[in-house]
C-alpha cells in the first residue's frame, strides 16, 4: 500500500508485445494436430496473458496482500462451483442403473 | 462519552434533520437508507403473509374447496418468492446491518453511500417487476424456477419475475459489496478485528456469500430466460441439455441464500444474550469464526436439494458428507450461547425471549436438517411436509425471530422510544406458541407422507392440518402485534435515552436516535468488545468509554 | 467555493482522508470484479460440463467459427488494454490531453471489437446457426445436431454477454471523457479512471478465455 511501486510505460508496452505473440503462437498451435493436447496448451497460453493482464494492466503485483487474496478467493470459489458440479456429472456412469442423461 | 448533556435538550438527529419527502428519497444517511427498507420489507411481509393464510385457509378442509388447483401453484410460488427475494434475503442485512454497521464500527457511513441509496432503488425495480408478475395473473412455477417447466411449460409471466429476481439480486451484491469494504476500511482507530462486535463478523460472513453466491443465480435466471424468450437450449431437455444443470446453478446460490438469511440474524443473537447476561460471549473467537466457517461450508451443500432429481449416487454422498459439516460451526454457536448464559446474570427483557425462542427454534430446525442431510431419510420425506416444516423453523422459527429480537433491541437506538415491554412479551410468546402449532404438525404430516404443493389432502391429514391453520392465526397475530407497538411507541413511547440496556458497542455510545453523521466526533476505541464486566463494576462504570 | 483545493473538493464527508477513499474505491471494485468471475462462471461450467459429454458436437460446432475474426478481435482488446493503461498512467500524471485521447482510441478500439462481432454474428445469422426454429446444422458425423444447438446457445450466451459488458466499458469511457474534458480528474484524484480501467481488463480478461474456448480448442485437424 505505501510502497508506491509503479509499473512504467515500458513494461505496459512490454507486456502487450507479449501478450499480441501469445495471441499469435496459440493461433498458430491450433492449426497443429496435438490431439488432446491441444486443449491443454490454448489454455495455458490463455492462462500465461490472463496472468499477464492481472498483474501488469490490473497492477495487482503493486497491490495489497487483501486484494490478492480476494482474488485467489474468487478462484477458489470458481473452482468449488465447477469442480462440485463435476463431481457429479462425471460419476453419473459409475452407477449401476441405467441413467437417462446419458 | 456525550451521555451526560444527551437526554435534556432536543438535539437535532438522522431523523427531524430534515422531514421532506425528497430528503428521504435522496437521502445516502445509512440509517434513512436502512428505514426505507424496513418500510419496503413490512409491505412485502404483509403480502406474503396474506399469500400464507390463504394457503393454510385452503388446507384446512381435505377437499380442494376454496381455490382451484392452479390458483395454489400459484398462492404458495408468490408466497415464496414475495418471501425470500422481497423479504428474508434483505430483511436483517438491509434493515439492521445498513443501520447497525457503521454505528458499531464508529464510521460516519458505509464506504459507498451512494451505492446504498443505488440498491434501494434497484430494490425497487426488481419488486416492481416482481409485483407485474404477480399482478398479471400470478406466478406458477415454484420459487426455485425449475426447468423446464419454467423455460417451456409455464403460462406464467416468468420473465418478468425472473427479471426481477435477478435485478433485486444486484440489491443485495451491492448491499453485501459495501458492508464488506465498510468493514475492512471504516472501522475507528484501535477497533480491531478481534474487537469487532459478532453482528459484525455475522455480517460479513452474510456479505461474502452475497457477493460470491448471488452472480451465479443472476446467470441462471439470464439463461432461463433466453431459454424462453428465444429458445436457447443450455437446460432443454430435448436438444441434449440437462435441466439438473440449472438445479446445480440454482442452488450454488440458493442454498447458501439460506446462511444470507440465517447469519445476520445469529449476529444479532450474540449482542442480545451478551447484554443480557452481563457477560462477554463465551468462546469469542469461535463463534466469530463459525460465521466465516458457515459460510464457506455452505457453498460446499448445495446438491443435497437435488438427491432425487437424478444426480449420481456418488455426488449424492458427498454432498451428504459436506452437509453434515455445516452442523458443526451451527452446533459451535448454539453452544456457545448457551454457555455465554450459564452463570449470566440474566434479565429477562423481550429481546432475550425472542432469542430463547430463537434458540429452540433454531435448534429444531437446524437438528432436522442433519436428518435431511442423511440421503436415506431424504429419500424418505423428499417433497413432503417434512421439508416444509424443516425449511421454516429455519427460515420463519429462526430468521424472523431473530430479526424480530433485533428490532425490539435496537428499536430504542433507531427511533429514540421504548416500546411497551409487556405487549412485547405477550407477543414474543406468541410467535413461538403460534410457530410451534402450525409447524411442528407439519413435520408429522411429512413424516407421514403428506406431499407439498398439493392443494387437496387424504382426509386422514385434516386434524394435524387444522391444528395447523390455527398454530398460523396464532402467529399471524404474533407478527402483527409489533407493527402496532412499535407505531404507537413512535408517538406515546418513553424517551430511551442513548443507552436503555445499559449495553456495550459503540451504537450506544452516541444518542437515541443518532445525529445524522452517527457521532460527534470519531471514538477511539481502547477497550476490547462486550467488556460488560468493567460497565457494570461500580468505580469504572461511567470510565467505559475513555 | 474559490479556495477550495481539488483535493479537498473530491474528498466526501465519511472518509478520513484521500487514502481510505481510494483504498475503499479500489477494494470495492475488486469485490465486485470478484462478482463478475462468479457471473461468467455459471457460463464456464456449463461450457465445461456439455464440451465433456458432447465432444463431437463441440467439435463442429467450433469448425465454423472464423478463426481469422476471432485473432483480430483478441489482437484488437488488447491493443484497447493498452490504451486503457496508457489513459489510467496519462490520469495520474496529471496529462488532460493524453488521458483524452488514450480514452478516445481505447473507445474506438472497443467499438472495432464490437463491429467485428456484428460480422460474425451476421454470418452465424446467414447460416442458421442461431439457436430457436430457424437454427439448421449440416449433420455428419456421430453426434446429433441438436447438441451443436447447445454450443450455439453457450457461444451466443458467453459472447453476448461478453458484447453486453463491452458496451457498458463503452459507456464508461465516455463518462470519464466527459469528466476528464471537464478538468476532474487531477494526480491527486484519478480514482474513477483507474476503476474503470480494472472494468476494461476484466472484460479482456473473459475474452483472453473464451477465444480459445470457443474457436481454438476444439479445432478439427484431421478434414
Amino acid at each position: 500500500m505505501s510502497a508506491h511501486a509503479h509499473p512504467t510505460v515500458k513494461t505496459f508496452f512490454a507486456v502487450w508485445i507479449t501478450l499480441l505473440i501469445l495471441t499469435a503462437v496459440t493461433v498458430g498451435v491450433a492449426t497443429l494436430d496435438l490431439g488432446p493436447f491441444n486443449a491443454v496448451v490454448a489454455l495455458a497460453i490463455a492462462t500465461t496473458k490472463a496472468l499477464l493482464v492481472l498483474l501488469f494492466f490490473m497492477e495487482l503485483r503493486y497491490s495489497s496482500a487483501m486484494t490478492k487474496m480476494v482474488v485467489v478467493a474468487a478462484l477458489f470459489f470458481l473452482c468449488l462451483l465447477v469442480g462440485l458440479t463435476l463431481s457429479d456429472y462425471m460419476t453419473r456412469g459409475w452407477s449401476s442403473y441405467v441413467n437417462p442423461f446419458r | 462519552m456525550e451521555t451526560t448533556n444527551l437526554s435534556t435538550e432536543k438535539k437535532t438527529n438522522y431523523l427531524n434533520a430534515d422531514y421532506s419527502i425528497k430528503s428521504w428519497l435522496l437521502t445516502t444517511d445509512h440509517k434513512r437508507i436502512g428505514l426505507l427498507y424496513l418500510a419496503s420489507i413490512t409491505v412485502f411481509f404483509l403480502l406474503g403473509g396474506i399469500f400464507a393464510m390463504l394457503i393454510r385457509l385452503e388446507l384446512l378442509t381435505p377437499a380442494g374447496d376454496l381455490v382451484l388447483a392452479d390458483t395454489y401453484n400459484k398462492l404458495f410460488t408468490m408466497h415464496g418468492v414475495v418471501m425470500i427475494f422481497l423479504f428474508l434475503i434483505p430483511s436483517v442485512p438491509a434493515v439492521l446491518g445498513n443501520f447497525l454497521v457503521p454505528l458499531m464500527i464508529g464510521a460516519k457511513d458505509l464506504a459507498m453511500p451512494k451505492l446504498n441509496l443505488a440498491s434501494w432503488y434497484i430494490f425497487i425495480v426488481g419488486a416492481g417487476f416482481i409485483l407485474y408478475a404477480i399482478l398479471t395473473g400470478g406466478l406458477d412455477t415454484g420459487w426455485t424456477f425449475y426447468t423446464p417447466y419454467a423455460t417451456t411449460y409455464s403460462n406464467t409471466n416468468v420473465v418478468s419475475a425472473a427479471l426481477g429476481v435477478f435485478i433485486t439480486g444486484f440489491s443485495s451484491i451491492f448491499t453485501g459489496l459495501n458492508i464488506i469494504v465498510t468493514v475492512h476500511k471504516m472501522r475507528a482507530p484501535g477497533l480491531t478485528w478481534r474487537r469487532l462486535p459478532l453482528f459484525i463478523w455475522a455480517h460479513y460472513a452474510a456479505s461474502v456469500i452475497m457477493v460470491l453466491g448471488t452472480p451465479v443465480l443472476a446467470i441462471t435466471i439470464v439463461l432461463v430466460a433466453l431459454e424462453r424468450l428465444f429458445h436457447f437450449g443450455i437446460f432443454d431437455a430435448r436438444l441434449g441439455g440437462d435441466p439438473l444443470l440449472f438445479q446445480h446453478l440454482f442452488w450454488f446460490y440458493s442454498h447458501p441464500a439460506v446462511y444470507i438469511m440465517v447469519l445476520p440474524g445469529m449476529g444479532i443473537i450474540s449482542e442480545i444474550i451478551a447484554c443480557f447476561a452481563r457477560k462477554r460471549p463465551f468462546g469469542y473467537d469461535f463463534v466469530a469464526m463459525s460465521s466465516i466457517a458457515i459460510a464457506v461450508l455452505g457453498f460446499l451443500v448445495w446438491a443435497h436439494h437435488m438427491y432425487v432429481a437424478g444426480i449420481s449416487t456418488y455426488a449424492a454422498m458427498i454432498f451428504s458428507l459436506l452437509t453434515f459439516f455445516v452442523a458443526i460451526p451451527s452446533a459451535v454457536k448454539v453452544f456457545n450461547w448457551t454457555a455465554t448464559l450459564y452463570k449470566g446474570s440474566i434479565t429477562f427483557a423481550s429481546p432475550l425471549l425472542y432469542v430463547f425462542a430463537y434458540i429452540g427454534l433454531f435448534m429444531v430446525g437446524g437438528l432436522t436438517g442433519v436428518f435431511l442431510a442423511a440421503v436415506g431419510i431424504d429419500l424418505h420425506v423428499t417433497d413432503t411436509y417434512f421439508v416444509v416444516a424443516h425449511f421454516h423453523y429455519v427460515m420463519v422459527g429462526a430468521s424472523v425471530t431473530a430479526f424480530l429480537a433485533g428490532m425490539h433491541f435496537w428499536w430504542p437506538k433507531i427511533t429514540g422510544k421504548m416500546y411497551p415491554e409487556f405487549a412485547a412479551k405477550i407477543s414474543g410468546l406468541l410467535v413461538f406458541c403460534g410457530f410451534n402449532l402450525t409447524f411442528f404438525p407439519q413435520f408429522l404430516l411429512g413424516y407421514l407422507g403428506m406431499p407439498r404443493r398439493y392443494h387437496a389432502y387424504p382426509p386422514e391429514f385434516q386434524v394435524l392440518n387444522v391444528l395447523s391453520t390455527a398454530g398460523a392465526s396464532i402467529l399471524a397475530i404474533g407478527f402483527l402485534l409489533p407493527m402496532l407497538y412499535f407505531a404507537w411507541s413512535l408517538r406515546y413511547g418513553k424517551d430511551a435515552g442513548p443507552n436503555p440496556f445499559n449495553a456495550a458497542g459503540l451504537e450506544w455510545q452516541t444518542a437515541s436516535p443518532p445525529p445524522t453523521y452517527n457521532f460527534e466526533e470519531t471514538p477511539v476505541v481502547t477497550w476490547e468488545a462486550y467488556n460488560y464486566d468493567e460497565i457494570d463494576s461500580p468505580q469504572k462504570g461511567v470510565e467505559v468509554a475513555g | 467555493m474559490p479556495d477550495s483545493t481539488p483535493a479537498v473538493h473530491n474528498l466526501k464527508h465519511h472518509f478520513a482522508d484521500l487514502e481510505q477513499q481510494k483504498d475503499s474505491s479500489t477494494f470495492a471494485m475488486w469485490l465486485f470484479l470478484v462478482t463478475e468471475i462468479m457471473f461468467f462462471g455459471g457460463l464456464f461450467a456449463a461450457y465445461l460440463i456439455y464440451r465433456l459429454y458432447y465432444f463431437n458436437a463441440w467439435v463442429a460446432g467450433s469448425q465454423t467459427m472464423e478463426i481469422k475474426l476471432g485473432a483480430i478481435n483478441t489482437a484488437v482488446l488488447i491493443c484497447s488494454s493498452l490504451t486503457m493503461v496508457l489513459a489510467v498512467h496519462s490520469a495520474k500524471l496529471g496529462n488532460r490531453k493524453l488521458t483524452s485521447l488514450f480514452l478516445i482510441l481505447t473507445l474506438v478500439l472497443g467499438f472495432t471489437f464490437l463491429g467485428v462481432k456484428a460480422v460474425e454474428y451476421h454470418g452465424h445469422w446467414e447460416h442458421h446457426e442461431v439457436p430457436g426454429a430457424n437454427f439448421h446444422f449440416e449433420h455428419e458425423g456421430n453426434f446429433d445436431p441438436n447438441q451443436v444447438q447447445i454450443f450455439f446457445s453457450l457461444y451466443f450466451a458467453m459472447t453476448g454477454m461478453h458484447a453486453f459488458h463491452m458496451i457498458i466499458g463503452g459507456g464508461l469511457l465516455l463518462w470519464l471523457l466527459i469528466s476528464n474534458l471537464r478538468g476532474r480528474f487531477s494526480t491527486e484524484y484519478n480514482t474513477p479512471v483507474e476503476m474503470v480501467g480494472l472494468y476494461w481488463h476484466f472484460v479482456d480478461l473473459v475474452w483472453i478465455y473464451l477465444f480459445p474456448l470457443l474457436y481454438l480448442i476444439s479445432h478439427h485437424h484431421n478434414g
